[in-house]
């Protein structure tokens, strides 16, 4: 029996031949993250094992969600990573001006490449999906594990297929191609299964597009979300891949659970409504809704394409008099090609601010936090009762070209309005 | 091990979020987190939870953040079992991993009221609710999972396996 791209990847680093769906198996993993608010606690169950590290260079440690530190609490969690990394001497620790958000991060620096098992104590890990790669969430005591053991334990999913077909029309990115998956399918609806990205239309996707459609497979509960490695991976690793890899390919006869069609031709901007990504509604049929934030950025929408989708809105253009827009470059590098491009300039002069890195207000950490009542459009993941602050906030998921037209019209405007 | 316990229930797609809310991220202590377990869906759980109570909820319970303090914030408030329809994959590992039993029951889960008695036999996988007098049966731990359960959480399993 043939075995999808997930499946292989999982046999080739349990030592076996083959792999099923269900089947319980102990896995090698060849980058294991964490991050400031999941590594403290990762550290202390790592401690009690008693036993080094598996591998210094295979652990990456980002601070990026309470960062740079918003009170002493946090302060303190990002000092306990910070002195981890020091004397474990963790090759890849990245520090406050020297990171990103994470999983912009990764990828940008050549660290997650085609082929691997990645586990990471935040669940947007499923990012790595997009070149190749085996990446799935996990908590921070099977972080703090697998620091010690370099292993982990999985039950293989069984999979869904994506088949893409047509291009993506112009306004429309991989946020709407995600969110509409998600639409269908809903919240639960890959729930403990692996979703792989197939067929003609992945040829037509960019890089950034794909990191921002696996990023979000969790939100349909997904072990992972997986792209075939071509022309166009290979492309964007060359330079930047800092190890050698393997290309897995399914194979012919892989077994999935069900197909799922989605012709990209025919996407337009949506935008998911409170308070689950599953809400999702075309932008153009939508009533008048009045907004208070717009935030652009996140490990979603972080990359320099979606800044530049941004820019393009937003050039001349003034922020409605009633939104605070906050616009989050996903790492140092985006930052420095944003301020290259002109695209910073351009979002100061529309009335916008610009942030360091962080994941801040995604969450509700800091850097945008909403009061009782107000209403964001945002490129974030999530937007769950609470998620950006008040219990009565409401947070609006979309991709950057709306939340940059919806900035500009007061309103959640499709791209095209203004 | 047998468990009883009043019931707390809530409905579909609870997520990570609102079980322990990102802007209480700055501890990982289970007894600090469980002063604001679910307030932003339930205002009432913290205070009045009572050691022993049990959760029950429906589909897709802990889906969203891989927060491993929302099953330590949920431990914390003294709740012993968290019994479901279905789990979010993540929030499932992150409950055995810490020591909190799940048990995973379908859309039996649904018939399980707020407030009822409820003694789950976690060995067997049998939910008895006492008040309807009805019993369940929940889906068993795989034996893999059984024995992390039963070391106590995954640190002490993986110590055990490394000696």
């Amino acid at each position: 029996m043939g075995m999808t791209m997930t499946e292989k990847i999982l046999a080739n680093h349990a030592g076996l031949d083959s792999v099923q769906a269900g089947q319980l198996i102990k896995a090698k993993v060849d980058i294991v993250l964490g991050n400031d608010i999941t590594s403290p606690p990762a550290i202390a169950e790592f401690t009690k094992i008693g036993k080094p590290v598996f591998d210094k260079d295979k652990i990456v440690l980002v601070p990026d969600h309470f960062t740079p530190n918003k009170d002493i609490k946090s302060a303190q969690m990002a000092k306990t990573v910070r002195e981890f990394a020091r004397e474990h001497q963790i090759t890849n620790y990245f520090e406050v001006g020297r990171m990103g958000i994470e999983h912009v991060l990764l990828p940008e620096e050549g660290l997650v490449v085609p082929g691997e098992v990645i586990i990471g104590a935040d669940s947007h890990t499923c990012t790595y999906g997009a070149v190749g790669a085996f990446a799935t969430g996990v908590g921070s005591t099977d972080m703090g594990a697998a620091m010690a053991t370099g292993d982990t334990w999985f039950k293989v999913p069984s999979a869904i297929q994506v088949n893409l077909t047509g291009s993506l029309p112009k306004w429309v990115c991989g946020k709407d191609v995600i969110l509409t998956l998600i639409g269908m399918i809903g919240v639960d609806g890959a729930r403990y299964q692996s979703l792989e990205f197939i067929g003609p239309g992945v040829a037509a996707l960019s890089m950034t597009d794909r990191l921002t459609i696996s990023n979000m497979a969790i939100e349909c509960g997904a072990k992972n979300g997986i792209f075939p490695v071509d022309g166009a991976t290979i492309a964007y690793l060359n330079g930047r891949a800092k190890k050698p890899y393997t290309v897995v390919t399914a194979d012919k006869d892989a077994v999935y659970e069900r197909t799922v069609e989605i012709n990209l031709s025919e996407l337009t901007p949506v935008v998911a409504l409170p308070h689950l990504p599953e809400n999702v509604r075309p932008v153009h049929g939508l009533a008048e809704i009045p907004i208070d934030q717009v935030v652009i950025g996140s490990c979603t929408n972080g990359r320099i394409e979606d800044l530049k989708q941004a820019a393009v809105i937003m050039a001349g253009k003034s922020v409605h008099p009633n939104v605070r827009t906050i616009i989050i470059p996903g790492s140092q590098a985006v930052y420095l090609t944003a301020l290259e491009k002109g695209y910073i300039a351009t979002f100061i002069k529309a009335g916008a601010i610009v942030s360091t890195p962080t994941c801040g207000p995604c969450l509700g950490g800091h850097m945008g936090i909403l009061a009782a009542g107000e209403k964001a459009v945002a490129t974030t993941n999530r937007n769950f009762k609470g998620r950006m602050g008040h219990v009565d906030s409401e947070v609006y998921l979309a991709g950057p070209a709306v939340a940059a037209a919806s900035a500009i019209a007061g309103r959640i405007a499709g791209p095209e309005g203004v | 091990m047998i468990l009883e316990g009043k019931v707390w229930k809530y409905g579909d797609n609870v997520d990570t979020d609102v079980i322990i809310p990102a802007r209480h991220l700055t501890t990982a202590d289970p007894k600090e987190l469980a002063v604001h377990c679910m307030e932003d869906i339930d205002e009432t759980f913290a205070a009045n939870v009572q050691a022993g109570d049990i959760m029950v909820a429906e589909r897709n319970f802990g889906c969203g953040s891989s927060r491993e303090h929302a099953p330590l914030a949920i431990k914390g408030s003294g709740i012993t079992c968290v019994v479901a329809d279905s789990f979010a994959r993540i929030f499932y590992r992150n409950a055995i991993n810490i020591g909190l039993p799940l048990l995973e029951l379908g859309p039996d889960a649904k018939k399980i009221k707020a407030g009822d008695r409820l003694k789950v036999d976690l060995a067997k996988g049998t939910v008895e609710d006492i008040t309807s007098g009805e019993t369940f049966q929940a889906q068993p731990l795989p034996g893999f999972i059984q024995e992390i359960a039963q070391s106590g959480g995954l640190i002490s399993y993986v110590k055990g396996v490394q000696k």
